[in-house]
């Protein structure tokens, strides 16, 4: 082939300057940006360089309550939807009748409207003047006491975030899980039989090993996924998360830009900054330990 | 351990409803499989050889008819309880797990009073380990391994659990020629020193003639021929097994009897009293021919391949159902052969001829 | 051994596997239909009979159209509708074209720099959105484009997954193809729009759905862009229907709204269900 130097940069031009323009140049700027201190949005001018912004977030009590949610968020989420989605995928892999039919349901939270869908499972799960709503009816079937999920205690309030975030994340994984473990060998399934190999061996010492490169990308970007939680949130407690106790890092950065507190985009930046850390961190621990654990 | 199939049936039904009919894989199959025996279970491929393993194995189970094991009918058990050693043709080892670990895989299974210690284990893996001689790859992963100690860590696993019938799925058809050889050697001296009934499948008529007890041929899910490899190889039932069985494979013409007497052509080659007037095809093994001047039949010499102890006569008959005829001579009479004709005499226990109908065997 | 006791035992048991595993996939499947059902269930229940029922029915007797006429009548959701498919089209559109030019240049071309720049690229999928938004934001502000399509749009345009999806699938069409209708005299504009498009339009149907499943749910930067409801697109809209929505708190008539803002995706999954699922296990990913 011949060298088309002029031609090829044309054809790619559109694609650099969308992405150099509004991806490129703000990676770079998000950093300078957290390090400028005193920035003022009208004026385009900043007081000094330096860390402030960084110590100024991190004492910042709604970023510590945000922190906090998206630690508890990840920690509790993360596991759960694998597992989940884990054994769904296996039971879906084992049927044949009607399989399409499931597959093709399990997916349909994938293509929703994440803050539409969200209001119903509000509307499902708060009390109001006019009704208990349908959870706290379900639960008072086993004698529990209504509680208002929305508007209530901390942890019923996270619970319904897990819940959501995990009826949210889940399709994915279970589409991703069942291609895996269907481009396993079937052979192996005949050899383990065969020697008479129980339901759960056969699970944990052929399918888990096989899919495990899977599983672990799954995890990987699950971590991701979830350290940005943030519409899921505003869906069931609206826009104004702090004063719901339920904001997010995403969700504080953005409200740092532009919202209540109101156009700090210094702040914001610090902000986003420490998550990209967090993430970048997280990341190469789980890479670190996939290395160990996957085999090929 | 003796192993009987008494009608046995396995009908696949047809995939698409409308059109398509009903595969028969194995059709009302009787045999009987004497304790401790090599048995080769051969035919082309798409015969219903495998299906047949799989049914004895119980990954699958019959239409009808019975499986018997010594006098218990396990025809509907599950694999686990039958004791069943299966080698995979493509022998299924697990990808992740170390040759020691892929050994005491099935002794782990067991449970309740059955269950082993890890000592045990590793003992019976290391005694299954040194039969098939791979006791010093113990600790490498399949990957790490050729295919022929891959082979022999596959056997190895179906035989640690001491099971009662050892299966193998073509097993020498994933090695190079060299190792083809050397490996049924070793599949043989394995068998006899475990003495384990054994049932192997495959589509090469050697590779079954050469070490098995007894083989059974196989063709369309239909029982053929079952026999000691010599005696089916000398005794044909059908044409199928005639030109299933040898190399160079057997020559076939078309001929008639008229009148006590087998004609290929114009040429009377043999007398057959016994066989009565009608059309026929009539089989010719490579050695069943003899050179005479004055032979009977005539062949329209091609070439002459010289093969050191023998020689391979190539000629052309007009009635032939191939282009060639082979016939192997051994060198010192095959001096002779210097003109365009050739003269054959046709030895009479080399010499079959089958109902062009049928293809049944007519005997003379 | 009793060979009966063991065969029948082994049946019992695998019955009763099958049947667990059928009950608890269709309690999954339950736990995803049901807020889809409870939001059209809720859709046409009157304002009145839903606030009467303390104990929420699970059906309705008097289903009624009312609440789908007040989300257009009460709220501007028709607008919020409209702006939503004009963001997704024209956000679509272009990133289509974008994405074409581009994954044609890394498939066919061969230029200077460019496996550096495929490089870049690809790094440049692992960069959460969260890190660039912020200075788009301010990018998007100082040209003074906050509530205009065209600051809605440009920043929304770019996909590096999408570009990395179609140059895999373009670089799959044999060379031979390429060099014949270079004997042929075509150009290489031709050729990407006569032979590599149409062989591979698939994908580019399962990039472009994928795309506008991502429009049409797209939160952040329309809620960072946009103050003016007027151009508001549908997540924004619904929220701000819940927060200062019907004047009181009219969840009959939300959901209506939500159902409508539902309707469209729901329907793009029944036509291209196979493309979307296959695209998506191939690395797409939310958010």
């Amino acid at each position: 082939m011949k060298n088309n130097n002029l031609k090829g940069w044309l054809y790619l031009l559109p694609a650099v300057i969308f992405l150099g323009v509004f991806m490129v140049y703000p990676l770079i700027d998000v950093f300078i940006y957290s390090f400028e201190e005193g920035y003022n949005f009208a004026s385009e001018t900043y007081s000094g360089v330096g860390m402030f912004n960084y110590s100024y977030v991190l004492r910042d009590p709604y970023f510590l309550q945000a922190l906090k949610n998206t630690f508890i968020l990840v920690v509790i989420t993360v596991p759960a939807s694998t597992i989940l989605a884990l054994l769904i995928s296996v039971g879906l892999s084992s049927i044949e009748k009607v399989k399409n039919l499931f597959q093709t349901v399990y997916f349909l939270p994938y293509v929703t409207n994440t803050l539409a869908v969200g209001l119903v499972f509000m509307i499902l799960f708060k009390q109001t003047p006019y009704t208990n709503g349908f959870v706290n009816i379900v639960l008072g079937f086993f004698g529990l006491s209504p509680i208002d999920f929305i508007g209530g205690p901390y942890w019923a309030k996270m619970l319904v975030l897990c819940l959501y975030t995990i009826w949210v994340v889940i399709p994915f994984k279970i589409i991703v899980l069942t291609g895996a473990i269907a481009s396993v060998n079937p052979i192996y399934y005949s050899a383990a039989k065969v020697d008479g190999t129980g339901r759960w061996r056969t699970f944990s010492r052929i399918t888990l090993p096989m899919i495990s490169p899977t599983v672990f990308y799954l995890i990987i970007t699950g971590f991701i996924g979830a350290f940005k939680a943030y519409s899921d949130a505003v869906a069931l407690f609206g826009t104004d998360l702090n004063a719901s106790e339920m904001n997010t890092i995403v969700g504080y950065i953005y409200d740092m830009l532009y919202g209540n507190s109101g156009g700090y985009p210094s702040f914001a930046s610090a902000a986003a900054v420490i998550l990209f850390v967090i993430v970048l961190t997280i990341t190469c621990i789980n890479l670190l330990v996939s290395k160990k654990h996957v085999h090929y | 351990m003796k192993v009987t199939l008494e009608n046995l049936t396995k009908i696949f039904p047809s995939r698409s409803k409308k059109e398509g009919k009903d595969v028969v894989a194995v059709n009302s199959f009787n045999i009987e499989i004497a304790d401790g025996q090599l048995v080769g279970l051969l035919g082309p491929s798409g015969c219903g050889k495998s299906t047949m393993l799989n049914l004895l194995s119980g990954l699958q189970k019959p239409t009808s008819g019975k499986i018997l094991f010594d006098d218990d009918d396990v025809t509907t058990l599950p694999p686990e309880n039958r004791g069943v050693g299966l080698v995979f043709q493509s022998y299924a080892l697990y990808p992740h797990l170390t040759v020691r670990q892929n050994i005491t895989f099935p002794l782990e299974n067991r449970k309740g009073k059955d269950k082993l210690t890890k000592d045990e284990m590793n003992a019976m893996a290391l005694e299954a380990a040194k039969l098939v001689q791979i006791d010093n790859l113990m600790d490498r992963k399949p990957g790490e391994l050729s295919g022929g100690q891959q082979q022999r860590v596959a056997i190895a696993r179906a035989i640690v659990k001491k099971p009662r019938i050892l299966l193998l799925d073509e097993p020498l058809s994933n090695l190079d020629a060299r190792l083809r050889l050397q490996t049924r050697e070793e599949i043989r001296r394995i068998q006899r020193s475990t003495g384990i009934t054994t049932v192997f499948v495959t589509h090469d008529q050697e590779e079954a003639m050469s070490i098995s007890d007894s083989i059974i041929v196989m063709k369309d899910g239909i029982l053929q021929q079952v026999g000691k490899p010599q005696e089916v190889y000398d005794e044909p039932v059908n044409l199928f097994v005639a030109k299933f069985l040898g190399t160079p494979p057997i020559n076939t013409f078309d001929g008639f009897v008229k009148d006590g007497g087998l004609y290929i052509g114009e040429e009377k080659v043999l007398d057959v009293p016994h066989a009565e007037n009608c059309a026929v095809t009539v089989a010719v093994r490579p050695e069943g021919f003899e050179i005479n001047p004055h032979g009977a039949f005539s062949c329209h010499v091609d070439r002459v391949e010289v093969m050191g102890r023998d020689v391979s006569i190539v000629s052309t008959h007009e009635c032939s159902h191939n282009p060639l005829v082979r016939s192997i001579i051994s060198s010192e009479n095959a001096q002779e052969v210097t003109g365009e004709w050739v003269k054959f005499d046709l030895k009479k226990n080399k010499t079959y001829i089958f109902n062009k109908e049928t293809e049944e065997r007519i005997f003379f | 051994m009793d060979y009966e006791k063991i065969e029948k035992s082994a049946q019992i048991k695998q019955k009763i596997v099958k049947t667990g595993t059928y009950v608890f996939l269709s309690v999954w499947a339950l736990v995803v239909l049901f807020p889809f059902y409870w939001m059209v269930l809720t859709s046409f229940k009157g304002y009145g009979a839903y606030n009467a029922e303390w104990i929420p029915k699970l059906y309705t007797l008097s289903p009624t159209l009312e609440n789908y006429v007040d989300a257009f009548t009460k709220v501007p959701l028709g607008s919020y509708f409209l702006n939503t498919v004009i963001f997704t089209l024209v956000t679509t559109a272009i990133m289509v074209v974008v994405t074409i030019l581009a994954a044609f240049a890394f498939s066919r071309l061969n230029f200077y720099g460019r496996d550096l720049v495929f490089t870049i690229f690809l790094a440049l999928m692992m960069i959460p959105s969260e890190l660039v938004v912020i200075t788009n934001f301010v990018t998007i502000t100082n040209l003074d484009l906050r509530n205009t399509f065209t600051g809605l749009i440009l920043p929304s345009v770019t996909s590096v997954f999408y570009i990395y999806l179609l140059k895999e699938n373009f670089a799959q069409i044999p060379d031979e193809l390429y060099y014949a209708a270079k004997v042929d005299g075509t150009s290489d504009f031709r050729y990407l729009t006569r032979v590599m498009v149409p062989i591979c339009k698939p994908t580019i149907i399962t990039v472009t759905v994928l795309k506008v499943i991502e429009c049409w749910n797209s939160y952040v930067w329309p809620r960072l862009i946009t103050d003016d409801s007027s151009y508001f697109l549908v997540s924004n809209g619904i929220q701000e229907i819940r927060e200062n929505g019907f004047g009181r708190d009219n969840i009959p008539a939300m959901m209506a709204a939500v159902v409508v803002i539902s309707v469209p995706l729901v329907v793009l999954f029944v036509i291209f269900r196979k493309k979307i699922m296959a695209g998506v296990s191939r690395g797409g990913m939310k958010g």
